[in-house]
């Protein structure tokens, strides 16, 4: 099969407006820019009689996607890898055609199709045999297609004894099977796929992975964005790895990888000028070695004017939205050993097994005594928390909370009771 | 390599290779090939007004009851109030309450259209935020549910004329050119508030207040010939007046005082509107996406 290029971009890029007007909005209310308007126009006329410059609104350009440049030829199996807010999902926006590039251009040859959220474009109230229909339309299949794989999708998904029922009276297993048939034969030229996209399912997801590399020996070409190396490096022959939203590097999977892990260099050590007069925090440093094995070291430096009686540090874990998942503090987990004061000197805190997910944490420190607060350095330190360098599928942490702890389930069949009930 | 010659390369290549179909992605592309584009997309246009019928219809005596109320009871009330009470003159010779109904029928049209138009982009957010189609097929496949609401309510109609013994004569043959006018009427307003409900979260308070305003403004429960006639033009500048006034015109024999400078206005109205719906719509699609 010769090699031609499906997809080149050539100097793109995405721009978003971020509005600094008090938090981030969601969605535009009607009522807020009336609001806003209104106070506007009252604040130029009272500019008018102080002379004052009227403030420009505050908006601010965030580009997503930026320079982007790459050639992926037909039959390649490509990884798209970076941190969260790299760009990917963006990408795989543009490639999919659901938002348009702000600057540069995209020339795409052939039909691209994505493997979506399980159950996106389904719709309850209608029928196995209706949905496999809607949904194929939504996926880009024309009625002859679908009507030629009918068969195929039922036996694949095997809910041929369902066909006339709601699918909102079918199991959630019937259901994902039955989405799943669908998008499996659902053959486009060029595959996209997120794996956000299969949160929280991990029977899709391992299906979803299984058809990727099915179409991918099949010849056709794959993009797949994921944050699971271990997946994109037992998939993909080649790799594209974004960082803040350029192209930091392109080549075989193995190379970019390699790359990616020195790329999230963690912060683990953070010094400070000491403040004058008050107790102050003057290093926070995280122990590299330990978060490697799944546990938590960092100490502490702290400087004061007069002795600590005693001195008590703390920590606090966040996620990269700011969310804190875990901390400590000397008040409630009070030292080993006894200092009854000091002026100078470090405090440092174990933890052993962390019970987090795979992700990227930051870590504040802060600096007191049993009454009084003096110091904080907040989200200072960052690092990647993957013990053992795991790369079996995980769901996104983001998704279903970070904790990472064991549970057991037992599950209870009611239907038979109730029949004994009855017959007593 | 300059860019044209990269294209054409493509083009080149694929078109030995396969029948595939080379796209260029850049910012204002997707603007030349709209229309083109909006066709092949037809199919799925299918499906979702086929999905939003199937829904609607799904418990069958439930959605029938839900076309054939609404406009009964409106009817109804319009009735005693502009004719017994106000006593307002009817149009001809034709029964006070089939007038009224004649002029419900394009009313209710209306506003499914609009209400449901402006609802549907909402409606299908998921969609929008991961597949790719030309977004005016939402909005307009709601145009198809309208319409099987309209027939049903049509049926309803000839049984009133058969319970007044009132015949429709050859004006009747006209109405299909009134139902076209009426889509276009209601769909100019429908895009745009789409496009502004998208935009503006909290704009779908104001819908029912648009909604109940217009059937206040447009002759629903009375004959537009009771309007002055220095009023006349104005008040055509409301295109569904133009439609309702059509409607009645085929309906009712053509004893219909109808005002033909009144008409092209609304007719003009309505093209205009039309015109700015759908350039406001997409003037705005492409942000759709990142706004749901």
């Amino acid at each position: 099969m010769s090699k031609h290029t499906v997809i080149r971009a050539e100097r793109l890029g995405k721009k978003y407006l971020i509005s600094h007007q008090g938090q981030r909005e969601r969605y535009t209310a009607l009522r807020d820019v009336i609001a806003r308007r209104v106070t506007s126009i009252h604040r130029s006329a009272a500019n008018l009689f102080r002379r004052q410059p009227t403030r420009a609104s505050q908006k601010e350009e965030f580009w997503a996607l930026k320079d982007i440049d790459f050639d992926i030829r037909e039959g390649e199996v490509v990884g798209i890898i970076g941190r969260n807010g790299a760009g990917k999902s963006t990408l795989l926006k543009i490639l999919s055609r659901v938002t348009e590039p702000t600057e540069g251009r995209v020339t795409i040859a052939g039909r691209v199709g994505s493997l979506l959220e399980v159950g996106t474009g389904f719709h309850p109230e209608l029928t196995g045999r209706e949905n496999i229909y809607l949904n194929g339309a939504i996926l880009g299949m024309s009625r002859a297609e679908i009507n030629r794989k009918f068969d195929e999708i039922v036996d694949f998904a095997g809910v041929a004894k369902f066909l006339d029922t709601p699918v909102k009276r079918f199991s959630s297993g019937m259901y994902v099977r039955l989405a799943f048939a669908v998008a499996a034969h659902f053959e486009p030229e060029i595959l996209v796929v997120d794996e956000v996209l299969a949160v929280g399912d991990a029977e899709f997801q391992k299906k979803c992975i299984g058809k990727m590399s099915d179409v991918a020996k099949g010849g056709r070409t794959v993009l797949f964005v994921s944050h699971s190396m271990g997946a994109v490096a037992s998939l993909c022959e080649t790799a594209i790895l974004l960082q803040k939203g350029r192209v930091k590097a392109i080549g075989r999977t193995g190379k970019i990888i390699e790359e990616y892990m020195q790329l999230s260099t963690p912060v683990t050590q953070a010094s400070f000028i000491e403040q004058e007069g008050v107790p102050s925090i003057t290093g926070i440093s995280l122990d590299e070695e330990a978060i490697r094995r799944g546990d938590f070291s960092a100490q502490i430096e702290f400087v004061s004017p007069s002795p600590l009686r005693p001195p008590v540090g703390g920590f606090i874990i966040s996620t990269l939205s700011g969310v804190p998942v875990w901390g400590t503090n000397g008040r409630f987990h009070p030292a080993d050993n006894r200092i009854v004061s000091a002026q100078r000197g470090t405090l440092k805190c174990w933890a052993s097994s962390l019970p987090l997910l795979p992700s990227t944490y930051t870590l504040s420190g802060w600096l007191g005594d049993w009454h009084q607060d003096f110091d904080q350095k907040l989200n200072v330190l960052s690092f990647d928390f993957n013990p053992n360098a795991e790369v079996s599928l995980r769901p996104d942490p983001d998704a279903i909370g970070h904790i990472d702890w064991q549970a057991s389930w037992m599950v209870k069949d009611s239907s038979l009771e109730l029949t004994s009930l009855t017959r007593q | 390599m300059s860019t044209a010659a990269v294209e054409s390369r493509l083009q080149e290549e694929s078109s030995q290779f396969t029948r595939k179909r080379v796209l260029v992605l850049e910012a204002g592309r997707a603007e030349r090939n709209y229309w083109q584009d909006l066709w092949c997309y037809r199919e799925l246009f299918a499906v979702l007004a086929w999905r939003d019928l199937a829904v609607r219809y799904k418990q069958t005596a439930i959605g029938v009851a839900w076309a054939v109320m609404r406009p009964l009871l409106t009817m109804m009330i319009f009735t005693v109030l502009f004719s017994r009470l106000a006593k307002l003159p009817t149009e001809g010779h034709a029964p006070y309450p089939v007038m009224v109904f004649a002029g419900m029928l394009p009313w209710t049209l209306f506003s499914t259209i609009l209400g449901d138009a402006a609802a549907s982009l909402v409606a299908n957010a998921s969609l929008i935020g991961k597949v790719y189609f030309p977004r005016l097929i939402v909005p307009s496949a709601t145009i198809i549910v309208a319409l099987t609401d309209f027939l049903v309510t049509f049926l309803l109609l000839i049984a009133m004329m058969f319970w007044y013994r009132f015949v429709p004569d050859w004006h009747f043959l006209v109405l299909p050119f009134f139902i076209v006018l009426a889509v276009f009427a209601s769909l100019g307003p429908a895009l745009y508030i789409t496009a502004l409900n998208v935009k503006y979260r909290d704009f779908r308070y104001i819908i029912p207040f648009i909604l109940q305003f217009g059937l206040y403004v447009s002759p629903v429960g009375f004959s537009s010939s009771v309007v002055p006639a220095k009023w006349r033009m104005l008040y055509n500048l409301n295109p569904v007046v133009g439609v309702i006034d059509g409607f009645r015109w085929c309906l009712l024999r053509g004893q219909v005082s109808f005002y033909l400078p009144g008409f092209l206005l609304s007719l003009i109205v309505t093209v205009g509107f039309l015109t700015l719906g759908v350039s406001y719509f997409r003037k705005t699609e492409r942000t759709f996406a990142d706004l749901l």
